[in-house]
């Protein structure tokens, strides 16, 4: 199924002060595939999806996207955002723009889309994901599920090469949970390429193609889901489930 | 017939008790209200047309024949006083926009133009418009530069957009820095530039916050624009003075406060409907 490599870190290495957050992490993600990041809180998942679209510098290391080092000098990395999308825990919608030009400011102003090729491909967005009739609102009036599925659309109106969804789930309540699960499985079904960080091992069971455990600064186990998940090798990993089974997460 | 169907639903005697109270508690306040009106403004013009001034009081500020003889040469007074109170303000939107950027930059590039921006708003916060409008309209004039513009209305509106730009300038850096930084991220994680973040997403919620608070300005702006009657500028003030210094009745100075009142109070409604709009708002997003 995969082909190319759309993204690969090479001993990519972040600290904060004399905490090191990230050390020497390597990471291969093939074109059409999900990877799923787990790890405990403060593990370093947020902060790893942070270096690859270059909202945190590195200390050290390398981020290959489709072949280019964009962490080489005199890369922009506003230039480098337009090709990987973004989506938060907190949604981060502009509350000052309705639906429809929250998912448009990027592609007219960014990628200078005409304003009606930009709706209309932002309409047909929505109204394949059940939100057609919200275009016009603003993020106030939606749901949180109804803000996150507008996020992660607003991520993908520009037709990103990557996608990066950093705990999409946590900040909702869990019945709405599914539909925006949902909604990255049909994108996963679509074929983008995707980096999430998640505590939802359901999904992660469902739709990752490699799942990574991260631990004290390492990528501590890296592997298919059915193995990472249901035979880890480390005692560290299998605590962390462990502890997801109590609190009814796995 | 259903529960849920609201043509059909019979209100319990309970529930008409309790709206039959809240009528008549509503009525009574309402009479009280009155009554402590009536009582209230009874005894305060009694308390003034009582006084032994009151007559000449009433000879020398509130005489209908100077009222009439003022009205319209205070009113073209007044034009001149919209005429600088609008190219002011848009003049002050300009200048304090680009004050309240440059002192949010963090470009290391622009470090002598943050200083300057904010020497410039410590300074004009400081001195007193007055003082300002003297300076520049009495003090600049006097250097005799060549093509230095003569009209004291340049120097007195100069002066108000000097001051104001400053305040301003203040309100719209505070507007700025209370957008949460995750607004930032996520226009920045959209491939935004900085200048891209700051303009569409950034300013515009900027500005929204402190709009009651920018309107404020614009009152206060509007008043202060009878400032340059100091400087010989024949606005509302002036043209009362005027009339004043020849019948030696003050008739004049009560007609331009009334038009200035009457000017405002448009302004300050707006505001504060706008402030009461924003807090709405704000309170339903609240419990996102
Ligand atoms: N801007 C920052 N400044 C200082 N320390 C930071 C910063 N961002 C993250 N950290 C630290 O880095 C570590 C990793 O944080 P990170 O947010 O990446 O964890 P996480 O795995 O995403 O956790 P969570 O599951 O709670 O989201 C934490 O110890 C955190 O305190
Ligand atoms: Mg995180």
């Amino acid at each position: 199924m995969s082909t190319s490599t759309v993204l690969s870190l090479h001993r990519v290495r972040k600290s904060f002060g004399s905490e090191v957050v990230l050390c020497d992490i390597d990471l291969q993600v093939p074109e059409h595939t999900v990877t799923v990041l787990i790890g405990t809180s403060g593990s370093g998942k947020s902060t790893l999806l942070r270096c690859i679209n270059l909202l945190e510098r590195l200390d050290d290391g390398q981020v290959i996207l489709d072949g280019e080092d964009i962490t080489a000098i005199g890369v922009n990395p506003d230039h480098v955002r337009r090709r990987i999308g973004t989506v938060f825990q907190h949604f981060n919608l502009f509350p000052h723009l309705t639906v429809l030009d929250n998912i448009t400011l990027a592609p007219r102003r960014v990628h200078r889309v005409p304003r009606r090729q930009a709706e209309d491909r932002a309409e047909a967005l929505l109204t394949r994901f059940g939100l057609a009739g919200k275009a016009r609102e603003y993020p106030d009036r939606l749901s949180g599920g109804q803000q996150q599925r507008v996020a992660i659309l607003r991520a993908v109106a520009t037709g990103p090469r990557l996608l990066l969804l950093d705990e999409v789930t946590s900040a909702l309540d869990p019945v709405l949970v599914a539909e925006v699960l949902d909604l990255v499985s049909e994108l996963r079904n679509e074929g983008m390429t995707m980096v999430v960080a998640t505590h939802e091992m359901g999904f992660a069971r469902r739709v990752a193609d490699q799942v990574g455990f991260l631990r004290g600064g390492l990528l501590a186990e890296l592997g298919p889901p059915e193995q990472v998940l249901t035979d880890p090798s480390t005692d560290h990993l299998r605590q962390f489930l462990g502890s997801l089974r109590a609190a009814g997460r796995l | 017939m259903s529960l849920t169907d609201p043509t059909t639903y019979l209100t319990s005697d309970l529930q008409r008790a309790r709206e039959a109270a809240a009528q008549r508690a509503s009525r009574r306040s309402i009479l009280v209200a009155a009554a402590s009106t009536v009582v209230v403004f009874g005894a305060l013009t009694l308390l003034v047309t009582s006084s032994p001034g009151w007559p000449a009081f009433r000879r020398s500020f509130l005489s209908l024949t100077y009222a009439v003889t003022a009205f319209p040469l205070v009113l073209e007074g007044l034009l001149l006083n919209l005429r600088v109170m609008i190219i002011a303000a848009l003049l002050i939107i300009v200048i304090s926009t680009a004050i309240a950027l440059a002192r949010t930059t963090t470009s290391a590039v622009l470090f002598p133009i943050r200083m300057l921006a904010t020497a410039y708003t410590d300074i004009f916060r400081g001195l007193p418009l007055l003082l300002v409008i003297l300076v520049l309209g009495l003090g600049v004039p006097a250097l005799e530069l060549a093509h230095a513009p003569t009209s004291v209305v340049f120097y007195g509106g100069a002066a108000l957009v000097l001051t104001y730009s400053a305040y301003v300038a203040e309100v719209l850096r505070a507007g700025i820095e209370s957008i949460h930084p995750t607004q930032r991220m996520a226009a920045r994680a959209l491939g935004l530039s900085t200048t891209g973040t700051m303009r569409f997403v950034v300013l515009p919620q900027a500005v929204r916050r402190v709009t009651p608070a920018l309107l404020n300005d614009l009152v206060s702006l509007q008043k202060d624009s009878g400032l340059i009657s100091v400087l010989g500028a024949v606005d509302a003030i002036k043209a009362a003075q005027i009339v004043t210094a020849k019948s030696f009745n003050f008739t004049p100075y009560l007609v331009a406060g009334l038009l200035f009142v009457a000017l405002t109070i448009p302004m300050t409604r707006f505001t504060d409907w706008l402030a009461a709009r924003s807090a709405r708002r704000q309170s339903q997003g609240g419990a996102m």
